[in-house]
């Protein structure tokens, strides 16, 4: 039981991170394709605030505060009972209130295969796709060295 | 007697209005939109993030085009829009050594694991300026080459096998991160602090000190053991979550600098570091903070401070745009008041030193009045 509990929370952090990452406008395009539903209680927010950042001195060392960063958060509760919740960097209202509908049906075990299917898979397909560009596109400007002999031995 | 003087109001909001006007130029001109800024003037835009200390490309976009591309304008509305915001906490640390790099360079390790990333430069371009992008060309697309992900361990940890250089900064285990945004500043401050400083602080200023210290001025023999630019994920606890929220991704630029150091009463000779890590992609800005945070290093590893770099109190005091630009602009605002006073004092000194000098005329001068 217990690795299963695990299992779900990697599974729900997982789908949060997705939602986090994607742009409102391709959570709201796939909501409206997917036909889930969007009546849900506002239990706070949604509403701008902000964190702030750490690092760590050397990258690896104690931490250190660098600076601010948006973020919207909003906690929501649907009809059957489940409390979805959202954090994501920006100011964007809308797409922090459906990321935590999103969350509260994905707790919900009969909604769980449709949100995964239907929202999830594709915003992650996409930005997969994205990072495999960007890494590609990185990795033509890599330095292939060579070595050239000089004189005759 | 002090007589308040009112007025300048219709002036100011006309003022205003001109500005308003000016901003927005010949109306003939397409109004820029912020799309376009964050897009095609995005180096601007980090610039405006970092030391606006706020990281949102939209809102920093919004200052720039509000401050007719004034930077450090930008830079003071964006510092004011954010204590409008509340404070939901603060982040785990970012892990660097996961990031996605979109550039990585090393000037001490040609063969290093990942290998040197030169990304999107402007290293090696010829500086010279492009007709055709005047004429509004086409840019192709950029080439791609398909490999494994490789992992790129931050070049530090190499070093750190040989034990010839020092470990990550570390700070006493019961420490607290200090935020100059809560307290007020004191000297001397801990590293953690000054790096926030740092972070935040003038670009020009920062490259001023930093090239300093290369001509002489505390010299530190500096090598960029690693500059890294790319995207690295955000996680916050909060208490609702049995896990930390993930947040999303900011992209920032790091940069260990390498030291060489020769030893002193406090310290054996080794390779020391200095550390850099700002919002966005600017390696001139990380790679100036490392450098000031190796000179201002000083105390701690025993060096004698002989110039402006090494001094924490002068550096980390005049590193903040916003607090220079405050100071130094409120000289054109109305001191009326304090300049007559100014005015009598001198006048009175002048008056008496004419006496001193001149006994014969002061008296020649009182006669024909009398």
């Amino acid at each position: 039981m217990r690795g299963q509990e695990a299992r779900d929370q990697a599974g729900r952090k997982a789908a949060m991170a997705t939602l986090a990452q994607s742009s409102g406008d391709d959570i709201v395009r796939l909501w409206n394709g997917a036909g889930l539903p969007s009546q849900a209680e506002l239990l706070r927010g949604p509403e701008t605030g902000l964190v702030t950042l750490r690092g760590r001195i050397g990258g690896g060392g104690a931490p250190f505060n660098v600076g601010e960063a948006t973020v919207t958060r909003a906690t929501v509760r649907l009809p059957s009972g489940q409390v979805g919740h959202c954090y994501a960097l920006g100011r964007d209202k809308q797409k922090a209130k459906l990321a935590a509908i999103a969350d509260a049906l994905w707790q919900d075990p009969a909604r769980r295969a449709e949100v995964e299917t239907r929202l999830i898979a594709p915003l992650r397909s996409a930005l997969a796709a994205a990072q495999e560009k960007r890494r590609a596109e990185t990795a033509a400007t890599k330095v292939d060295f060579f070595t050239m002999v000089r004189g005759e031995d | 007697m002090y007589v308040a003087v009112k007025g300048g109001e219709a002036a100011i909001a006309n003022a205003h209005s001109l500005l308003a006007d000016r901003r927005r130029g010949d109306r003939s001109v397409p109004a820029l939109r912020l799309d376009q800024i964050v897009e095609q003037l995005a180096l601007g835009v980090d610039r405006v993030m970092s030391e606006g200390s706020l990281y949102d490309r939209e809102l920093a976009a919004l200052a720039i085009v509000q401050a007719r591309g004034d930077m450090i304008e930008a830079i003071f509305l964006v510092r004011a829009y954010r204590t409008t915001l509340p404070r939901f906490g603060y982040t785990k640390p970012i892990d660097t050594g996961a990031m996605l790099v979109e550039r990585r360079v090393s000037a001490t390790y040609k063969d290093l694991p990942g290998g040197q990333l030169l990304g999107p430069t402007f290293d090696y371009t010829h500086r010279l300026l492009d007709p055709e992008l005047a004429a509004g060309a086409g840019v192709a697309e950029p080439l791609r080459r398909e490999t494994e992900a490789q992992a790129m361990p931050r070049v530090s940890a190499i070093l750190a096998r040989e034990g010839l250089i020092e470990p990550d900064g570390q700070m006493p285990q019961d420490h607290v991160p200090g935020d100059i945004t809560r307290e007020p500043l004191e000297f001397p401050m801990a590293r953690d602090i000054r790096l926030q400083a740092l972070s935040r602080g003038d670009e020009g200023f920062l490259l001023a000190l930093g090239y300093s210290t290369q001509r002489g001025y505390a010299r530190n023999h500096p090598f960029v053991g690693e500059i890294r630019i790319g995207e690295v994920e955000l996680e916050l606890d909060v208490p609702e979550l049995p896990f930390a929220a993930p947040l999303g991704t900011v992209r920032v630029t790091e940069c260990q600098m390498v030291n060489q150091f020769k030893g002193s009463a406090k310290a054996p000779p080794q390779f020391t570091r200095g550390y850099g890590l700002v919002f966005g992609q600017s390696e001139r800005k990380a790679m100036a903070m490392a450098l000031c945070d190796r000179a201002l290093r000083a105390s701690e590893l025993g060096e004698d401070i002989i110039a402006a770099a090494q001094d924490e109190e002068f550096v980390i005091s005049h590193s903040d745009n916003v607090q220079a630009t405050g100071f130094v602009e409120h000289l054109k605002l109305p001191h009326y008041v304090d300049f007559q006073a100014e005015l009598d004092l001198v006048r009175r000194m002048r008056a008496e030193y004419e006496a001193r000098e001149n006994p014969a005329r002061v008296d020649e001068k009182r006669e024909a009045a009398e």
